[in-house]
């Protein structure tokens, strides 16, 4: 998690992703952060985000990321 | 003869009054509700005492807006659009540029609009309502010319101050006729809008839908972020035509979406402002083999776009996605360095004349004399052209080619190199998705960024087989994700400043 928060803070320094929600309905996360962190998250975590997960629901806040990371990473 | 782009919007609405004319999906306007507002609009300006002069329009993206730019249109002035998501700095600036005396605003923007200070600040929604004054409005119209400006749009210069393309009914009637006639849009096209409504882009959508009766949704900004559920909205609304900018199709090629979930309603779709990287265009192609598929071309200064080439031959590996021809009463002429018509398959200036050729830049006419410029080889008369300051030559098949903007085409240890040929051959290599290059003229480097799979030393790997040495970058830069411009465009510049920092 800890990990995670890093990479959502170097794209945006002036957010408290420990406790922000509707990342995405408040207009935060822009589309070039989506594919940035898809990207990161594949190559820091070894966790492929498929088209099908890439939905506002699992960026919204830093817990549901990391929740999809998670469940991805089990599967 | 039709002098003013109203006349799409009256006969459609008394044709067909109920259809929905533009949406975002939630919420709708049919034409009649258009119309009605837009010269509720109209005469409340003119009772204000504003004509022939520009009126700021600051609204989020929703079918209100577009009825407000019409709304302007009625009062005999032209509508100038500012987003809330432009820093301040470029309101400022545009504002300095054109001194309005109004602003309308949404309910969001209406205390971001009065801080502007202007003599008017309007709520579209306490003027929407006006009792139509029909005199007053005819007597405008009466007034007016197929000369008279429509709109100013603000694009960037290159020395940061923000040029303003003044563009009239005469250039968007032709624009509006030509465009439509060549993409064979019709009464039962749908439309979905991607680009943002202070560019010239979304006339693309704007005007052949009222011209024809189509229907215009204004896709929310946010699904760009989400290939499966843009690809989702697409489908409820029954979209059958899409003119994106070729970032917003990659975005969901590259992200794996187009396999699984392809448009079932899509068959026209036109790309343009960039160059399609071969790969995601191949992608497109495969996901929708029915549908027809046109790459467009053309600068602000001549009403949008200006050439397409609709795709109906394979191209071999390594051949652009060429621009094609040019639409309908337009002319594109090739220039040599001597100013001369360059020969048949040389590389040339494109310059483009006819009635699309807008008025120049508003308030500025330095800028204006220095693209806007006598047609060199008409010494007789008065004949006005646009300099795109793009390279292009003519291919085998006749059809125009752009090959870099002017800005791309280098000097480098002496060779003439042209950075899209790097980038072409970077974006052919595995794993790369995307390639862009920039050029740093004091350090003399040529650096490459790129996102994809792949790491620095498999793609130098690459590029050494494909390239002379001499157009090898000296530096690769591996990113997550190229920047964008607020047009959704890769923005080069931004590049070019991180290359520089980077030394």
């Amino acid at each position: 998690m800890e990990k995670l928060i890093e990479m959502l803070t170097e794209l945006h320094p002036d957010v408290d992703f420990a406790t922000a929600e509707d990342l995405i309905d408040d207009g935060v996360l822009d589309s070039l952060d989506i594919v940035s962190l898809v990207s990161q998250i594949d190559s820091e975590f070894g966790v492929t985000i498929p088209a099908e997960e890439i939905i506002p629901e699992n960026f919204n806040s830093a817990e549901a990321l990391f929740a999809l990371i998670t469940r991805l990473d089990e599967e | 003869m039709q002098k003013n782009i109203l006349e799409y919007l009256e006969k459609t609405a008394e044709r067909l009054p109920e259809k929905i004319a533009f949406s975002t999906g939630k919420e709708s306007m049919s034409f009649s509700e258009v119309q009605g507002q837009a010269r509720s609009v109209g005469t409340r300006l003119a009772a204000s005492g504003l004509s022939g002069e520009s009126v700021v329009i600051f609204m989020d993206k929703h079918p209100r807006t577009v009825t407000a730019f019409w709304g302007v249109i009625y009062a005999g002035c032209f509508y100038v659009c500012l987003d809330e998501k432009m820093p301040r700095a470029r309101i400022d600036s545009i504002l300095e540029n054109l001194r309005p005396r109004a602003v309308i605003a949404d309910k969001k923007n209406f205390a971001t609009a009065s801080s502007l200070g202007l003599e008017h600040t309007f709520l579209y929604d306490d003027i929407c309502g006006t009792e139509c004054d029909r005199a007053a409005l005819a007597d405008i119209r009466r007034r007016q010319c197929d000369t008279d400006p429509i709109y100013v749009v603000f694009t960037s210069g290159s020395t940061g101050v923000p040029k303003g393309v003044v563009a009239c009914h005469r250039s968007v009637i032709d624009y509006t006729e030509s465009l439509t006639q060549a993409l064979g849009f019709d009464e039962n096209t749908v439309f979905a809008n991607q680009t943002p409504l202070y560019f010239d882009a979304p006339l693309k959508e704007l005007m052949p839908t009222l011209k024809l009766g189509a229907t215009t949704y204004f896709v929310p900004r946010m699904l760009f972020s989400f290939p499966v559920r843009l690809v989702e909205y697409l489908d409820t609304y029954k979209i059958n035509t899409v003119c994106w900018v070729v970032s917003a199709l990659v975005q969901i090629s590259s992200l794996g979406a187009l396999e699984a979930h392809t448009p079932k309603y899509l068959t026209k779709v036109a790309f343009g402002s960039e160059v399609f990287p071969r790969k995601q265009y191949d992608l497109w192609r495969a996901a929708l083999p029915n549908a027809e598929f046109y790459n467009l071309y053309g600068p602000t200064e001549a009403t949008g776009m200006s050439c397409y080439w609709k795709a109906d031959r394979e191209l071999s590996e390594d051949e652009p996605i060429p621009v094609g021809t040019p639409f309908d009463n337009t002319d594109i002429i090739l220039l040599d360095s001597d100013n001369k018509r360059a020969e048949l398959g040389a590389e040339g200036e494109i310059c483009i004349r006819g009635t699309c050729v807008t008025m120049g830049y508003y308030n500025n006419p330095e800028r204006t004399d220095e693209a806007f410029v006598q047609n060199p080889l008409v010494s007789a008369y008065r004949e006005l052209i646009y300099r795109t300051g793009d390279i292009g030559r003519y291919n085998a098949h006749g059809e125009l080619v752009f090959v870099c903007s002017k800005d791309n085409q280098i000097k480098h240890m002496g060779h003439r190199i042209e950075l899209g040929e790097i980038e072409s051959a970077a974006e052919r290599g595995e794993g790369v998705g995307r390639a862009v290059c920039v050029y740093n003229a004091d350090s003399k480097e040529i650096v490459l960024f790129y996102v994809g799979e792949t790491e620095d030393k498999q793609l130098l790997g690459a590029l050494t087989c494909a390239l002379p040495r001499y157009m090898l970058p000296a530096r690769l830069v591996k990113m997550t994700a190229l920047p964008l411009t607020d047009n959704g465009k890769i923005n080069r510049t931004y590049l070019k400043s991180l290359a520089a920092n980077e030394n």
